[in-house]
Parts: structure tokens; sequence; C-alpha cells
């Protein structure tokens, strides 16, 4: 069985008018089924854009990025939405729900660009948002909702879709201790008791804590990658 | 339908319906185009309608003839001056032609009416016969004279509408009275049914007809007899009216006796000549309107086009979210075509309510005839939808051409 993640000698390079920067430089890296990892750097280090290319948003410059085997680095734009649409969750730092939606609809939004009908839309997004505790609020508007449930719709709409990786860019950024606690205790629990790789990028030692890995990041290349907890055996690879 | 084109659909409405002034405005140029469209071909049609009605009143299938003009040392006169057109080349026409169903004569000339008390001046016809039957006219009262008439001179008279209003109290029987035209008493024998205004504008129901040679002999004292003001003919068929000109061209010149080189003397009209001049005008008509229609359906679509260039840049980090959940280019791309097309569409429809309910206004009020035709409201809410379409292909395209890393970090 081979790895939900393997970089091999990723680059990536940007041209910015005359100048070339080189965002990565030759990044290797693993990452398991089932693991929870997160990755710290300071800014400019490259996670954002590991984070871009791992969440096949982005692509390398050169070196190979398979992602559950598939090859990302040479699928056509329609073919990475359809991949991120498959396996993919994102968690960002500013929520970024859809505006006058209600949660119910944001959540939904995965499911609609698969083609789904609106019943079944409607039934998985109303179980994705009672797995993060918000049974009740479907039909609340993002700015009826505060920071920290907005951010749990936002894990909903990226759990709809059962995906095998869930990338959150970090996550508790805009939210204050409570409910960085309670959003980070989320998503410790669908680790542990579902199985779904986390990826985070956190400057945060404490939310970094939650975590079983921690890779660093700097110059783009991996400083230091050490697991920081024992990983739960409970949970068999790939399940 | 998929569920996705549904769901995209029912968003669009949606987004309209929460800036309802914004979506209003764009619309607008729209709605005023369709609707100005639509209320000025109802317009045109039943203008259109009225003056094919008015050629109608011609009669069915004439030809008229009038004779040239009088020219002395080159200085011509008006139309009709010469008096080259004799009973005879009218009877020798029918004779020569057999495409001719009939030919007749008239000759006019305004003159004082007397009956009791009250005189008008009206225009006296002196026709032959025949000439009531190709010009159509029918009567309301009483009925026309024969050949005997003709030949006998007869003092009978046919008056219109017009006539019989000036002279005769409201409900007097004209039929029977006598009238004196230049002091020669006539007999009123027919009332003529209305014809109302002809495609030049002139009353035709002020008029009176008396037999030709009736006119010629004891009214208008004419010093060539024979000599006729127009002469008319008529076809079985509407096709045969031009090779029917051609032929009496041939007759008549012969009949003048004109050199080859020579111009004719005689001006031949058919039916279809008059009925084109007015098409001309109405195609000029029709033309200005498809400007209009085109000018004010562009600036609704550069308006629609511009307030979908604001909505991607505004809903630039929507855009990115949707990509980020697996949206494909082609979903970002219908999602804003169908916003365009249900702004042009919205707008379309309510062009046609309010152009509909506009020709019916210019009737209610003004007393236009209109005719509303479906062809006019289909093709309108056809080309709103063109217009949606072709104004939205390139905001939809923008916003689907977006990259998601960028889309998501915009601020």
């Amino acid at each position: 069985m081979a790895a939900l993640i393997e970089c091999e000698d990723v680059w990536k390079v940007y041209r910015v008018g005359d100048m070339e920067v080189q965002a990565l430089r030759g990044l290797s890296l693993t990452i398991e089924q089932g693991e929870f990892v997160a990755i710290m750097g300071s800014s400019g280090s490259g996670k954002s854009t590991l984070m871009n290319i791992l969440g096949c948003l982005d692509q390398p410059t050169k070196g190979r990025y398979r992602l559950n085997g598939i090859e990302a680095g040479n699928l056509k734009p329609d073919q990475l939405a359809g991949i991120r649409n498959q396996q993919i969750g994102f968690v960002f730092q500013s929520f970024n729900l859809i505006p006058r939606t209600s949660a119910l609809e944001n959540a939904q939004l995965p499911l609609f660009y698969r083609g789904l009908s609106l019943k079944e839309q409607r039934a998985q997004a109303a179980a994705a948002l009672g797995r993060v505790g918000l049974q009740g609020r479907e039909h609340h508007y993002p700015t009826q909702l505060s920071g920290g449930q907005q951010q749990r719709v936002a894990i909903a709409r990226a759990l709809v879709t059962s995906p095998s990786l869930l990338l959150a860019d970090e996550p508790t950024g805009n939210l204050d201790t409570q409910s960085s606690q309670e959003i980070m205790k989320i998503l410790e629990t669908l680790n542990r008791d579902e199985g779904i790789t986390i990826i985070l990028v956190t400057h945060e030692v404490d939310v970094a804590a939650f975590a079983a890995r921690e890779i660093v990041i700097k110059d783009g290349q991996v400083l230091s990658d050490r697991v920081t907890k024992e990983r739960p055996t409970a949970i068999p690879v790939g399940g | 339908m998929s569920a996705f084109v549904w769901l995209t659909i029912l968003t669009a409405l949606r987004i309209l319906a929460r800036n309802r002034m914004r979506a209003g405005l764009t619309m607008l140029g729209i709605v005023i185009g369709v609707a100005a469209v639509i209320a000025m071909v109802s317009i045109g049609e039943g203008a259109k309608r009225a003056v094919q009605a008015q050629i109608a009143t011609m009669g069915t299938n004439v030809i008229v003839i009038f004779p040239g003009v009088t020219s002395a040392s080159g200085v011509r006169g008006s139309q009709g001056s010469a008096m080259t057109l004799t009973v005879s080349d009218a009877l020798d026409l029918k004779k020569r032609i057999p495409l001719l169903a009939d030919t007749g004569w008239a000759k006019r000339d305004v003159m004082q009416i007397i009956y009791g008390n009250r005189n008008w001046n009206g225009p006296i016809n002196g026709i032959s016969p025949s000439y009531l039957t190709i010009r159509d006219w029918s009567f309301t009262s009483g009925g026309p004279f024969t050949q005997t008439d003709l030949e006998s001179a007869a003092r009978v008279a046919l008056i219109g509408q017009t006539i019989v209003g000036n002279l005769f109290e409201p409900g007097e029987e004209p039929v029977g009275a006598v009238i004196r035209i230049k002091n020669v008493p006539f007999h009123v024998i027919g009332v003529l049914a209305p014809k109302g205004q002809s495609a030049q504008g002139a009353d035709q129901d002020d008029v009176i007809f008396i037999p030709f040679s009736t006119a010629e002999r004891k009214v208008f004292g004419t010093s060539f007899i024979g000599s006729v003001g127009a002469m008319f003919g008529s076809t079985d068929q509407v096709e045969d009216l031009p090779m029917a000109a051609e032929q009496i061209r041939e007759v008549l010149r012969s009949r003048h006796r004109i050199q080859t080189e020579q111009e004719d003397d005689f001006t031949i009209r058919t039916q279809v000549d008059i009925g084109k001049v007015q098409e001309g005008t109405s195609e000029t008509l029709t033309m200005m309107l498809f400007a209009i229609a085109s000018v004010s359906l562009l600036v609704g679509g550069i308006g629609i086009m511009n307030i979908l260039l604001v909505s991607v840049t505004e809903r630039t980090r929507e855009i990115g979210v949707r990509m980020a959940v697996g949206a494909k280019r082609r979903h970002i791309m219908m999602q804003f075509l169908i916003e365009a097309m249900t702004l042009s569409l919205v707008g379309g429809l309510l062009g046609i309510v309010l152009g509909v309910a506009g020709a019916k206004l210019t009737t209610l009020i003004a007393g236009w005839p209109t005719i509303i035709s479906g062809n006019v409201i289909l093709l309108a809410f056809f080309f709103s939808l063109v217009v949606g379409l072709f104004f939205g292909l390139y905001p939809a395209n923008k916003a689907a051409r977006l990259n998601p890393i960028e889309a998501l970090r915009y601020e």
C-alpha cells in the first residue's frame, strides 16, 4: 500500500518581474493515510506553497507529487478540480464561507459540483453539520454565526465528501482561545475516530500540539520532521 | 436538465433578488429597447395595414393612365395638362389587349353644386359606367347609371358621402332629389358607399359622378370632344398588371405615332407600383426600428457585461472557494452565463409587457391602429437571450480563468 502523500524533490519557482523566487527547493515528504501532521515555519518559508501543491491548487515546477498514487503534476486544471472535489477538504483561516448563503447550502457546495440530486446534497450536508455539532443551525447565515461556528460550517463543508485528506491552513488564526480549542478537538476527533488524514499549518505551538507529527519548513526544504505523539494503534493503515 | 443547472438558475435569481436596485438598473437598457421595438413595430404594423386597406380602395388590379404634360419651348405644364388621351384610345385598348378585363375613362373639374338653399364646391367626374366596376364603387342606396344613360347623355348623378353630408339634412334621402351643377339639373340616382382617404390622403368621398357624355356636352364645355382626364384598366389577375401595362404602352405609342427616340405622352401607374412606394416607406421604417433596436440592445448588453464584471470582481473569493471545493471551469462559466441570461431574459420579459401595454395605450389614447404580432414578441425574447449570452461570455470566461490560489487570497 502506497503512502497517501509522496513528494519527491519538489521545486516551485515563481517569476516576479525579473526576479526568480524559489519557494520550494527539492522538498521531499511522505505522509501516510491516517496521520495528523502539523506543518510549521515562518512566513516565506514555503509552507503555503507546499499546502497549495498538496491541495492540488497548484502544481510543482519540477519533481513529483503523488496523491493516493495519482501523479498530480501532469493533470489539467479541470482534472485537478475533480481530485479536489473527490479527495480533499479545505479549511481556511478566514473560513471562506459564501456570504448570504445558509450553513446547509455552504456545506452542500462540494456535492453540488458532484452533480448529486438536491435531496442527497441536503441529507449529506445536514449529516456533516451534525458531526461538527451544528444541528439546528442549518438555516443560519454566516453573519448569524460566531467565528467558531463559521469554522465548524467550513469543516462540515470539507467533510461532506468523505475526503481522504483534510487541509487546514491556520484554522484557528482568526479565533479566540476557547473556539480554537473546540475546533482543534473536532479535528482531533475526526482524525482519531474516522481516520481522516489531517495536515495542519499553524504558527501556534499549542495548536500544533494536537498533531502527532511536526514538520518544520525553512527556505523551501524540510528543516525537521519528528513524531511528537505515538500514533494510535487502533486505526489500521488505509482504514 | 440537471440539478446543477436548476440550482444555478435558482441561485442567479436569488442574487438578483438580493440586489434588486442594481439588477433593475442593469436590465433597464434591455427593458427599454425591447419595449420600444414592440411598441413601434405594433404601431408600424397597424399603419401598414391601414395603408394596405387604403390602396385596396383603389379597386382591384387597377391600371391608371394619365395624359402626358404639355411642353411649350421646353416649359412643362403639370401632369395631365395635355389632352392626348381620348375615349377612342380607351375603346381601342380594350379591343386590342385581351389581358384587360375592362377599360374606363374619366374627366374631372371642380364646380359648384346646389341643392335647395345649400351649395358645395366639389369635383365633378364625367365617367364611363365601367369606371365604377374597375374602382370597386358600391352603393348605400340607389344604383349606378348605365350604358344607355351614357349614350343618351342623361342628367343623372351619383354622389359621395361628403357631398351628402354637405348638401342634405341628416336622415334626408338623396336618391330622387334634383341637384344643380352649373345650373343644369341632375337626378340623384345613387349614393356611393364611403371609401375614406386615398393612399395620398385625399378624401375619396368628396365626389360626384355623372355620365361622361353629359359632362362633356352639358357641364364642362370642353373644346376637345373625346379627350379624357385619365383612363383606367383592370386585369383579372394581379400578376398580369405589368404585362398589361407594357402592352398598353405599345398600343398607345403606335396610336399616338410616337417615334422610338421620343418620350411617352402619357404615364402608366399600376396598383402594384403604388403599393411598392408604400412598401418602400414601411421598409425604411423597419430599418429604422432595427437600428433603434440594435442600439438599445447593444447598450443594454454592455450594461449587463459591466455589472457582471463588477460582480466577478466582488465575488473573486467566492469563485476561489468554489474552485477549491471542485468547481470546474465550465461550472463557473455556466454560473455567470446563467446570471447574465437571467438578467437579460427578465429584462426582455418586462420589456415585452411594457411594449404591449404601450401599444395598447397608443390605440386607446391616440386612436392609432396597432397590431401586436406574436413573431415580434418571440423575436424580442430570442434577442434578449442572445444579448445575455453574448455579453455574458466575456465576464464568465474571465471568472472561469481565475487562478484558484489568487482568487482565494483576493481581498
